[in-house]
This record gives structure tokens, C-alpha cells and sequence, in this order.
């Protein structure tokens, strides 16, 4: 039987198909559920009670959405390009998608285990413009135009920083394998163990950089709906809009996941002695989750000149600096070789 | 040289307004709610609530409207229309008393000029309806609601009277 699915090509087909799946299903379900925290926690910090009709609680809300979004009828705009009009969204689902394959779940739990795990994330998260931008271009109508353009220039100016960010990470490791940065942040001293201390401030830029990157509240200026309505999905109707939005939200979730492989390790346990596994990944996803919900809440949107300033003038020259500064810290393994946990070589 | 205000460029950098908001959200995340769970739960209404209008009758079943035009004539939207004539009796009824609800501005005027308190605004708010014609009251629906809501109109009429 083992035989069937190691050496057979449709038993390898099939077995890939089926960790394909397992990997989907699971994180469609979570994420009807995170929407539904998201909107529940929007509401109660602005003292309402969000939805609680579907189901218990309003638990079903997402599910009730699906089912509208799927039956309502697809709106085409007259002068739209048909075919990028629907390959958009299409392709931010599944840009979005493809990009948690080499996601780390628990020790060994990831579709392929490659080594350079950061940089296809980076390359699939880039990619991800596009589908904003050919969503605004082949509406056809201005706003999605001029939301989509923002978008493009907000997405690649925090790119940059994001990347110089995990640059530090990569020196720290030596490795730009999911699985050894989670298991160089293993050193015994449980949550202190891990990077968010030794890479502190990163921290912070990580996550903001993470919103902006994302088009997630206080920098949704692509969707800006005070201005734009709501940018570059203003013509797009029932599955396709589902498409983008579900795309979008998979995009945060895989945000939350990298914070906790790059900042918060993982599947490693926060208290020494306790056994390490899935559902300390699980829970410090959504715990980010929920700091990404909060700054929804509270924080009031960027203007595009200020949003453009953090990433160039302010997020561009620290996390540069701190690559220098990691290097030299790596380099001559000070304060005990913190900066220094080389997987491979050393 | 322009001076720096080191104190704001702190500030700015410990993104102490993002953490204040974040204190400010968590204080608010566990607040009890200030909505209502509107269907099932509703605000206090005042006596002087001016929702859907009715026509009252006298105990005795009488209508108390005498068809004086007092509340066409005040209608600021004129979406009441009347038409009367002398009963068999001599007394003088409307044939017609139409309110157009899709016109009526719901100030209250026709409710103070009427001598008889026939004419009220009731306490009900919710009369949606499926098309516009549906909302073209006649007599016999605003004698309908009179009937339906004697209870409370009566009882917010006798509330508000002291200060009327």
C-alpha cells in the first residue's frame, strides 16, 4: 500500500492531492472563523454587537456570506478586459494560496520542504500585485484604476523593508528554511528563547509593514472606501469578489503565520517542559491574528503621503541598519552568539 | 538649524498614540454594548412619539372625527385629503380621510389642531411595506390602527396632558 503512493505517479498525484487538501480545507474553515473574529471584534470595540444572527453567536455568519456572494449574479462592466477582468482574481486566490506550501505547521508538517522557503514566500507575496493591479486596470472605471495604482506602489515600497527585515532573520539563521529558523529559535529558555527578543524593534516594523503589505487597515488605502469606494474591487461582483476578498484575507493569515515562524517559534513552546506541537502555532496565529483585528479597530487610515514616508524615510533606513547592525552581531557572535544560531556550517 | 522636538520624535518612535489606541480598544473590547438586539429588544419610546397616524373612535363606538379640515389645512406636506357630507343622522362624517404616508413629513401638526383628538400619531414606527401604494392610507386603515393601538395611544394622550 505505502508502495502505491511513494513509487506509483498516480498514487503520488493522489497523495499530493490530498496534502494539498489537507491543507486548504482546514484553512478556508479557520478562516470563515477568523472573519468572523475580525468582524466581531471591529464591532465590540466600537461597543456593538456585530453579527450574531447566523447560527449560535452569528458563528455561521461567514458561511451564510459564502452562500450569498456564490449565488449573486456576476457583474461584468461594458469596455471591461473579460479575461484579465477574471484572471485577477483568480489569481490573488491563488497566489495566496500556494504561498502556505512551505509553511511549517509542526516539526516536519509542510507540503515541501524547501530551502529556500523565504524566498518563494517573497516571490509569491510580490506576485500577489498583480492581481490588484489587473483587477483596477480591467475594470475599466477610474477608481479601481486609481486604487489599483496605489496599491502597486504601496505593496512594493513595503516590500523592501519586509525583506530587509527577514534578511536579519536569514543571518541570525544561517538558513532560509522555515524549519531551521523554528528550530534555531529552540534554546532552551522557552518564549525567550525565540527572535522577537534579540530582534526586537524588527518586531514592530515586521507587523506594520505586514498590514501595509496586506492592504489591511490603518493602510487600506487601496480599497480606501471613503474615497474610492472600494478601489480596485469596486466592479467586481459575487465569486469573483469572493475570490479577492478571500485572497486578501489568506494573505493576512499567512502575515500572522510568518510572524509566528520568524518572531515567535512556531510550533515551539513557550514555557520549557511543556510538549511542542500544532497548537502553539495555531494559537499564536491567531493571537497575531487578533493584534492585526485590534489595529483595525483603533487606528484611523494613513494618508498616502504619510504611508509613503514610513516605508521610504523611516522603515527603509532602520531595517537597513539593522542588517548592518545583526551582521557585525552575527559576524562576531556577541552577547553569547543570540545573533549567531547557525543551522548549516557555522 | 531648525530645532528637533525630541520629545514628539520619542513619541513617534515608541508609537505611543498606536499604543494608547490599543489601550483605548481593549477598555472598549470589554464594555457592555450600546446597541440593541433591535428585534427582540426596543428603546423607550416617549409619550410624544409621532409615528404611524390613527383615527380613534369614542368608547361608544362613535368615530370622533367631524370632518373639519383643521388638519388639511395645517398639513404642511397636504397629504391629507378629506371629503365629507351630513349622515342619515345630520351629523356631519367624512367619506374620505386619506393620508398619504409616502408624503407625510410626520411634524405632528394634524394631532394639535384636531379639537377631538381623532386624528394621533401612534407609537408604532415599523409599517414597511412591500410598494408604495400599500402606504396610500385610507379611512378605513386609520380606523383599523385606531382600533389596534386604543391601548397605547390613550395611555401616552393621558400621559402628555399635563403639559399640553
Amino acid at each position: 500500500m505505502a508502495e502505491f503512493f511513494t513509487s506509483n505517479p498516480l498514487g503520488v498525484l493522489l497523495l499530493i492531492v490530498g496534502q494539498v487538501l489537507l491543507i486548504v480545507v482546514p484553512l478556508l474553515v479557520c478562516l470563515a472563523f477568523l472573519l468572523y473574529a475580525d468582524r466581531k471584534i471591529w464591532a465590540a470595540v466600537q461597543l456593538r454587537r456585530g453579527p450574531n444572527v447566523v447560527g449560535v453567536f452569528g458563528l455561521l455568519q461567514s458561511f451564510a456570506d459564502f452562500a450569498k456572494y456564490i449565488t449573486k449574479e456576476v457583474v461584468v462592466p461594458a469596455g471591461a478586459d473579460k479575461f484579465v477582468f477574471f484572471l485577477a482574481p483568480i489569481l490573488s486566490f491563488v497566489l495566496a494560496m500556494i504561498a502556505w506550501a512551505v509553511i511549517p505547521f509542526n516539526d516536519g508538517w509542510v507540503l515541501s520542504d524547501i530551502n529556500v522557503a523565504i524566498l518563494y514566500v517573497f516571490a509569491v507575496s510580490s506576485l500577489e500585485v498583480y492581481g490588484v493591479i489587473m483587477g483596477g486596470w480591467a475594470s475599466n472605471s477610474k477608481y479601481p484604476f486609481l486604487g489599483s495604482l496605489r496599491s502597486a506602489a504601496q505593496m512594493i515600497s513595503y516590500e523592501v523593508s519586509l525583506g530587509l527585515i527577514i534578511i536579519g532573520i536569514v543571518i541570525s539563521t544561517g538558513s532560509m528554511n522555515f524549519g531551521d529558523i523554528v528550530a534555531a529559535q529552540d534554546t532552551g529558555y522557552g518564549i525567550f528563547s525565540w527572535y522577537w527578543l534579540p530582534h526586537f524593534p524588527m518586531l514592530f516594523l515586521f507587523l506594520i509593514s505586514a498590514h501595509a503589505e496586506t492592504n489591511r487597515p490603518p493602510f487600506d488605502l487601496p480599497e480606501a472606501e471613503s474615497e474610492l469606494v472600494a478601489g480596485y474591487q469596486v466592479e467586481y461582483s459575487s465569486t469573483p469578489f469572493l475570490l479577492f476578498m478571500i485572497g486578501e484575507y489568506v494573505a493576512i493569515v499567512l502575515m500572522c503565520a510568518l510572524t509566528t515562524t520568524l518572531f515567535f517559534g512556531g510550533w515551539l513552546s513557550p514555557i520549557p517542559g511543556l510538549p511542542d506541537g500544532f497548537l502553539w502555532f495555531f494559537g499564536k496565529c491567531v493571537l497575531v491574528f487578533f493584534v492585526f483585528a485590534m489595529t483595525k479597530s483603533v487606528v484611523p487610515r494613513y494618508r498616502y503621503d504619510q504611508l509613503m514616508r514610513i516605508g521610504w524615510k523611516v522603515f527603509l533606513p532602520l531595517s537597513l541598519f539593522w542588517v548592518v547592525l545583526v551582521a557585525f552581531l552575527a559576524k562576531f557572535e556577541l552577547f553569547g552568539g543570540a545573533y549567531a544560531r547557525w543551522m548549516i556550517g557555522g | 538649524m531648525a530645532s528637533v522636538d525630541y520629545t514628539r520624535a520619542a513619541k513617534y518612535f515608541l508609537l505611543m498614540d498606536i499604543l494608547n489606541g490599543f489601550r483605548m480598544g481593549f477598555k472598549y473590547l470589554l464594555k457592555p454594548k450600546a446597541t440593541l438586539n433591535y428585534p427582540h429588544e426596543k428603546g423607550p419610546l416617549s409619550p410624544r412619539f409621532r409615528g404611524e397616524h390613527a383615527l380613534r373612535r369614542y368608547p361608544n363606538g362613535e368615530e370622533r372625527c367631524i370632518a373639519c379640515k383643521l388638519c388639511e389645512a395645517i398639513c404642511p406636506a397636504q397629504a391629507i385629503t378629506i371629503d365629507a357630507e351630513p349622515r342619515e343622522d345630520g351629523s356631519r362624517r367624512t367619506t374620505r380621510y386619506d393620508i398619504d404616508m409616502t408624503k407625510c413629513i410626520y411634524c405632528g401638526f394634524c394631532q394639535e389642531a384636531c379639537p377631538v383628538d381623532a386624528i394621533v400619531e401612534g407609537p408604532n414606527f415599523e409599517f414597511a411595506t412591500e410598494t408604495r401604494e400599500e402606504l396610500f392610507y385610507d379611512k378605513e386603515k386609520l380606523l383599523d390602527n385606531g382600533a389596534r393601538w386604543e391601548a397605547e395611544i390613550a395611555r401616552n394622550l393621558e400621559l402628555d396632558a399635563p403639559y399640553r
